[in-house]
């Protein structure tokens, strides 16, 4: 993902100074209305649908959704990597803290920030690492492309990287090729290029999902250890609600190209407002579930629409146990849940069962 | 002999007995010092009828091996599968012909394991026209009874594979395991590429068939919340072994062995009130080819003393029918 362009250095920029205390509450990337539209045969889907969110310095804000929800062109519209000519983004903005909107940067500019400010780590190391370079060279490319450093300085901050993240004896890691790890070092590999520029975000988009569970014990934990250790802020996007309760202090649940729910943590798991969120916690085979012997799983009748063929009015109506009348006539709006009118919590709710109208 | 893992509820159906399957990698120059991957080294373990047996590991850990060796998709290098009392390890193609319909597989990526050329009904006919199953009619309606058994529809006879979902297309993989009416059921990976409200639907399928057919399950799965959901037993296998094998609830609440402890204790609780109390693994599972010596586990293991490379230690039953291959296990617990 890093990209070679020419060296770009930006001034307003002092690398080495964010720490997680100073920017707590801060917002560090503002997205409103991010609508994103993809050219698919026979017309035009919108993979995301007026997505809205703030992310607070320090934070690690969790995506959650099942496929072709929308999460995945969300993270890749923010990164400007939507694939071309087919996606684009028509309306909305994404503004980033010093930088102004992603959405309006021209490619060189972008791609000074890519890599530099904001970065991202994929699901498969091994197909986002290129086979034929070591580790070592593709770090360094990374530094170099957005730090006007010597192959010296690049090498000892790409040997720095490797170290911080873990990886045994750095120095001969450094010249091996991304066959020669296994799948856990190749993502921290990936996570020391993410990182090595001290971005503000870090956008990871299902870090763990071809990892085992012992290894991705090993990455979360040292995700959750580098966010306190740099202050970078972390978007995270998975179809596992167990990373999300392990990781995400806030969290948007995504529905067929838009956001039905988006609470705290803690609010999502103990109190989920939306029918969707409400299934899917319900489906997740658990203990906590297995009163005596076999019991049959909590199920979400039917599968996720198709883009081109949404139901009418809300998008969850076809599979939704609590639809009703209006559910059919009109989409409800992401709004501030009835039960916490009195408060001024951010919590918001797409449904018209929790909406005051 | 000794006494193999089972449980006690009844007769086994398939019993296998020290089941080792070795593969050859090139070694050396031109391959002249061939070198043994171990991808099963010496696994005892028995299915009783009606039972689901799940077998959980780390990728490479040799389970999905052990799935295809107990299908006879793969020939065992040495050890016994003793299938009702016949041993099938080391059948020809004709003689396990009639084993074929007994014993059958769902894998993990039913697009992959779906031909895209021929419509469901003619796949589903398939099986039942190599066994002779009866004339075209009664395959046809066959099928049908399949396609409304797993959750189908009859019109979805003449649809190719590529017409359907991932949910779908592993119903039909199901049904295409049914056809036959097997006893035996090896589900590898079945529910890993769905998704989670998916995931639910398929799960509660295969209990029902379950109960409806009195099917039993070998049900490998990486998946540890799956496996305690759909499973009676479980076995963990580490490079090649069985390191414990339990009654499904006795092994979640009182797992033995240092593996199991860890690979439970990553397992991802879906409620963050929950703390985590992650025991956390160095490095990664070794190389098959060159297993540590004596424990396999030895390397990883944070009781690991010097005694545990010098020699392998035996599957032992510490509790009924809860078995653990750990030396220490007695200064441990």
């Amino acid at each position: 993902m890093m990209s070679t362009g020419p060296q770009m250095t930006r001034s307003d920029q002092t690398p080495g100074t964010s720490a997680a205390a100073k920017n707590a509450g801060r917002t560090v990337l503002q997205v409103s209305g991010l609508t994103t539209e993809l050219r698919v045969e026979g017309g035009r889907i919108r993979a995301v649908d007026d997505v809205s969110f703030d992310l607070l310095a320090g934070e690690t804000l969790g995506i959650v959704g099942e496929s072709g929800c929308g999460k995945s062109m969300t993270a890749l519209s923010i990164m400007g990597l939507l694939p071309r000519p087919i996606g684009t983004i028509t309306s909305g903005s994404v503004v980033l803290e010093d930088v102004g909107d992603l959405a309006l940067l021209s490619d060189a500019q972008m791609k000074a920030v890519r890599g530099d400010v904001v970065s991202m780590i994929f699901q498969e190391p091994m197909t986002s690492l290129n086979p034929v370079f070591t580790v070592g060279f593709q770090l360094c490319e990374a530094i170099q492309a957005h730090r006007p450093v010597s192959r010296q300085a690049a090498r000892q901050k790409a040997i720095e990287m490797l170290d911080l993240v873990g990886i045994p004896l750095p120095e001969l890691r450094f010249d091996n090729y991304p066959h020669q790890l296994s799948g856990g070092m190749r993502q921290r590999v990936m996570i020391a290029m993410a990182l090595a520029c001290q971005p503000k975000i870090m956008l990871a988009d299902e870090p763990t999902t071809a990892l085992d569970v012992t290894i991705q014990a090993q990455i979360l934990k040292l995700m959750d250890r580098l966010k306190n250790e740099t202050g970078t802020s972390i978007v995270i996007i998975t179809h596992d609600l167990g990373v999300i309760a392990r990781m995400a202090q806030r969290v948007l649940v995504m529905y067929a190209g838009v956001v039905v729910e988006e609470a705290k943590v803690h609010e999502l798991f103990a109190r989920p407002l939306h029918p969707y969120t409400v299934g899917l916690l319900k489906s997740i085979p658990s203990a906590r579930h297995r009163s005596g012997p076999k019991k049959r799983l909590h199920t979400i009748r039917g599968v996720v629409p198709s883009l081109n063929a949404l139901p009418r009015g809300c998008r969850y109506s076809d599979r939704c146990p609590d639809v009703h009348d209006r559910c059919h006539q009109s989409e409800p709006p992401l709004a501030r849940p009835v039960e916490d009118e009195a408060s001024q919590g951010e919590r918001r709710v797409r449904c018209w069962l929790h909406c005051k109208q | 002999m000794p006494s193999i893992p089972s449980s006690d509820a009844g007769p086994a159906l398939m019993e296998v007995r020290g089941l080792r399957r070795h593969f050859s990698v090139d070694g050396g120059w031109f391959g002249q010092n061939p070198r043994a991957l171990k991808a099963v080294d010496g696994v005892d373990f028995s299915i009783i009828k009606g039972e689901s047996l799940g077998l959980v590991g780390e990728s490479g850990c040799g389970k999905s091996t052990l799935g295809r060796n107990v299908v006879r998709l793969d020939t065992p290098t040495e050890g016994a599968l003793l299938f009702e009392g016949t041993d099938i390890a080391t059948l020809s193609a004709s003689e396990l012909r009639r084993f074929r319909r007994e014993i059958q597989i769902i894998f993990q990526n039913p697009m992959s394991s779906l031909n895209p050329r021929m419509t469901v009904g003619n796949m589903l006919i398939e099986p039942l026209r190599l066994h002779s199953y009866g004339d075209r009619a009664s395959c046809q309606r066959r099928v049908h009874e399949l396609l409304e058994l797993v959750g189908l529809k009859s019109e979805h006879y003449n649809r190719y594979p590529h017409e359907f979902s991932g949910g779908q297309r592993q119903r039909i993989g199901i049904a295409r395991a049914l056809a036959l009416n097997p006893k035996l059921i090896v589900c590898d990976e079945p529910v890993s590429a769905l998704d989670v409200s998916i995931q639910s639907q398929i799960i509660n399928l295969l209990m029902d068939l379950q109960d409806e057919l009195g099917l039993s399950y070998l049900f490998i799965s990486h998946d540890l919340s799956v496996v305690e959901h759909m499973c009676d037993r479980v076995a963990v296998m580490y490079l090649g072994r069985i390191v414990e094998i339990a009654p499904t609830h006795e092994l979640y609440s009182r797992r033995l062995h240092p593996y199991t402890r860890a690979l439970l204790s990553a397992v991802l609780v879906p409620d963050p009130a929950v703390q985590a109390d992650e025991i956390i693994l160095e490095g990664g599972v070794p190389s098959p080819i060159d297993p540590p010596k004596g424990c396999h586990f030895s390397t990883r293991c944070p009781f690991a003393k010097d005694d545990c490379s010098a020699s392998t230690p035996e599957l032992v039953e510490q509790h009924p029918g809860h078995w653990v291959r750990c030396m220490r296990i007695d200064e441990i617990t």
